[in-house]
């Protein structure tokens, strides 16, 4: 009988137990404390993260590109309300498709308190491309090690301490289809956001000494344009590439106004596209 | 504001003096590093434990699967299967649901309207007109959407969708189209409103227009009905009684087969006229397979889309079946409004092989195309005279068995000829309003909502009376 107290209160006591404290929320959001993204390459499994932290029955399917439209949703944890946003599937921040343009200005320009990377554990390497580019974007981001139960499968082994160590920022396994390790990662995005738990981003090393030079002079420049601008450094980065963009938003002070973009609907979207398409080749021709 | 115009635009200055001197290997150097610094870091914390498993379950069925020789016959067999049991599965549920709300709850309402004293015409209007329309759509949707999708969820959450859009790629590549278009293909099997929806995949709007345009050539869950009752009556009867129910199933995948061939050809039409342009390549990974979540696709997929589509199609069977049945019931000249429509269309409706029945049941039921074959049969008993049939003027009805069916279009003055052509013509016309404002939804043109509505249209009408001057020169 002693016995069994003891363990309701060690269980109480455990860090994990603050599930209890989960509210799944859908889509009722009115206001909220923070916001969170959520990134990812396609077919990692967003989507099956985002319903179990929402409580909401977004479509998933094990195919890449499913999710079509922003879907947001909300959660309360430990008392704080978050905003959920699952962003497009994309391999990479640096092209130029739709869908990577939507997820970059989405962690650029809404700038979420917190960025959760989903990344599949039986394809690390291609994975680590996506993480590494986010992580120069912001520094507030967890890593959600997730399809760890087919990693298992696959006989694979992923340190993620030292991962974590690696990234600077959080790494929780989990297999969101069984509901595995979504506690943990609650907590690391509740840690991350309240400041808990202080990001060190990995920075990708740049080359060669003029470009470091040239990124030094930049960086300057515009820190001192934009004070509080955590992510000069990949400003600097893209004006040096001559990203259209990111020039315009650095001409227009977009970059540091801190207004959500807003969207157009997805109908305007695609004609517009339409148009611009057809510019284009009739340039081309 | 004017100081602050110019240390931006000296910020731009300075990145444009650099970027000279830096030269064009910037760009693929930085993202060398980046995949320097990813494979360094998958190297320190990725171990592989234990012996390679001596049999590599994903490797062995994509071999079978995407081969080029095995992979699209698995594939037609799969959809044929999916298929088979859709519609063998759904019989019993559905006459069960007719028996329900055709034969009890309809006559219980009728009696009801008596009782209190109703008059004949808001008793018909409501129970004949408005209920029994969509009581007719759920018995005949509900049961076949709530076997397909679940089925079609568990092949979606196993992995096999994007095999089917690599099959199938080259196919649409040649006729100028987006391979993922397959996607939506699929889906418009199910219904093309889902189908338009599911066009989103696609990046390039030339090619999602053409996605979109062309995804009526689906046969979707409204017109598998239509098709497989023509198919069994006409056509199964061509055959001796063995080989019937074989004709009548080849005939049917014949008709749907003919529809992704349409597919193709629109697309390349398209391509090559009102969207002009290059098939944009695209990279699709894919997935490793995964054992389906049973249980929960089961949920998801009755609850999210099964009721939803069912929800869209009553709301919409409810004014058509208020319009069948005022047609029916306003008289001009003591012929009810609907016959005298019937005798307008009638000369060039057996002029393309078809009739006028059959157009202003097309008309009628643009809201869903379930109802075509019940507005069919009440309108055609309600030209021809015969008695003994149906429960009055504008009343849907299902009948019993099939022979009855047949005395009922044999009065109407139907050939073989009207039936072939009504199989095609449900295969190519226009989508239903709910997709047509779904098309408008998703492209947010209005003409290209047009286009999607009368290109088809223009097609079937052509189509019809080119299979009519051929039948009538060869038979």
């Amino acid at each position: 009988m002693s016995n069994k107290t003891q363990i309701t209160s060690s269980c109480a006591t455990c860090p994990a137990h603050h599930v209890a404290n989960l509210k799944k929320l859908g889509v009722n959001m009115d206001s909220w404390d923070y916001v969170v993204a959520l990134a990812g390459n396609p077919n990692t499994g967003k989507s099956t993260v985002f319903n179990a932290l929402t409580g909401l029955r977004q479509h998933t399917g094990n195919w890449p590109g499913k999710t079509v439209t922003r879907a947001e949703g909300g959660f309360s944890y430990n008392g704080k309300r978050y905003k959920l946003v699952d962003l497009p599937g994309t391999y990479s921040l640096l092209s130029t498709s739709v869908d990577e343009e939507v997820a970059r200005n989405f962690i650029l320009f809404g700038r979420p308190d917190v960025t959760v990377i989903v990344v599949d554990a039986t394809r690390l390497e291609r994975n680590l491309n996506l993480v590494l580019q986010v992580l120069e974007i912001t520094d507030r981001a967890v890593v959600c090690l997730n399809l760890m139960d087919e990693a298992r499968r696959h006989r694979l082994q992923i340190d993620d301490r030292l991962l974590s160590k690696e990234l600077g920022v959080p790494v929780v396994p989990t297999s969101a289809r069984q509901g595995e390790g979504i506690p943990d990662l609650l907590r690391a995005i509740s840690d991350v956001a309240t400041g808990v738990y202080i990001c060190r981003p990995h920075r990708i090393e740049s080359g060669s000494k003029k470009l470091k030079q040239a990124i030094n002079q930049l960086v300057a420049k515009i820190e001192a344009e934009y004070p509080g601008l955590t992510n000069a450094r990949w400003v600097a980065l893209r004006l040096l590439e001559g990203d259209p963009q990111i020039i315009d938003a650095v001409r227009s002070g977009e970059l540091g106004s801190l207004n959500e973009t807003t969207e157009p609907t997805n109908g305007e979207l695609m004609i517009e596209n339409w148009k611009m398409e057809k510019r284009k080749s009739k340039i081309e021709d | 504001m004017n100081s602050s115009n110019k240390s931006r635009e000296a910020i731009l200055a300075t990145a444009n003096g650099v970027r000279w001197e830096l030269g064009e290997e910037l760009h693929d150097s930085l993202i060398e590093s980046i995949y320097r610094d990813a494979a360094n870091i998958a190297g320190k914390v990725v171990t592989k434990v234990g012996e390679k498993p001596r049999f590599d379950w994903d490797r062995t069925l994509d071999r079978l699967l995407t081969s080029r020789w095995t992979g699209l016959p698995i594939m037609l067999l799969l959809l044929t299967l999916v298929f088979w049991i859709t519609i063998a599965g759904a019989n019993v549920p559905s006459s069960m649901l007719a028996a329900l709300l055709l034969d009890t709850i309809h006559p219980a309402l009728k009696n009801f309207g008596a009782a209190i004293a109703m008059p004949w015409w808001l008793s018909g209007f409501l129970f004949d007109g408005v209920y029994l329309a969509m009581a007719w759509v759920v018995s005949v949707m509900l049961p076949p959407m709530a076997i397909f999708f679940p089925l079609f969820t568990l092949l979606e959450d196993f992995g096999y969708l994007p095999r089917v859009a690599f099959n199938l790629d080259h196919l649409f590549r040649k006729a100028g189209a987006h391979g993922k278009q397959a996607l939506t293909m699929v889906m418009g099997y199910g219904c093309n409103a889902a189908g338009v929806v599911a066009a989103r995949v696609i990046d390039s709007p030339r090619e999602r227009l053409i996605a979109i345009i062309t995804n009526n050539f689906s046969l979707c869950n409204g017109r598998w009905p239509t098709q497989i009752l023509i198919a069994t009556l006409f056509i199964g009867s061509l055959a001796p009684a063995g080989l019937a129910g074989l004709l009548s199933a080849g005939a049917v995948v014949a008709v749907a087969l003919f529809g992704v061939f349409l597919m193709f050809a629109t697309s390349w039409f398209l391509s090559r006229t009102l969207l002009k342009g290059e098939a944009s390549s695209f990279s699709l990974e894919l997935p490793p397979y995964r054992p389906p979540r049973i249980l929960r696709t089961l949920y998801t997929s009755v609850i999210d889309r099964t009721l939803i589509v069912l929800w869209r199609a009553v709301m919409w069977a409810a004014p058509a079946g208020a319009v069948i049945w005022l047609l029916s019931n306003i008289k001009i000249a003591d012929v009810s409004l609907a016959e005298h429509i019937i005798n307008f269309f009638n000369p060039f409706g057996l002029f393309i092989g078809l009739n006028g029945v059959i157009l202003l049941a097309y008309i009628i039921a643009i809201p869903a195309n379930e109802i075509v074959i019940p507005t069919v049969l009440m309108l055609t008993v309600l030209s021809a005279k015969l008695a003994g049939f149906g429960a009055g003027a504008g009343v849907m009805f299902e009948l019993d068995d099939l022979e009855s069916y047949l005395k009922v279009f044999e009065a109407g003055g139907w050939t073989l000829l009207t039936a072939v052509n009504l199989m095609l013509f449900s295969l190519v016309h226009n989508p239903c309003s709910t997709t047509i404002y779904t098309i408008y939804k998703e492209t947010g043109s209005a003409k290209w909502t047009a286009v999607s509505a009368f290109l088809p249209i223009v097609m079937g009408l052509a189509l019809c009376f080119l299979v009519a001057q051929v039948w009538r020169v060869v038979m």
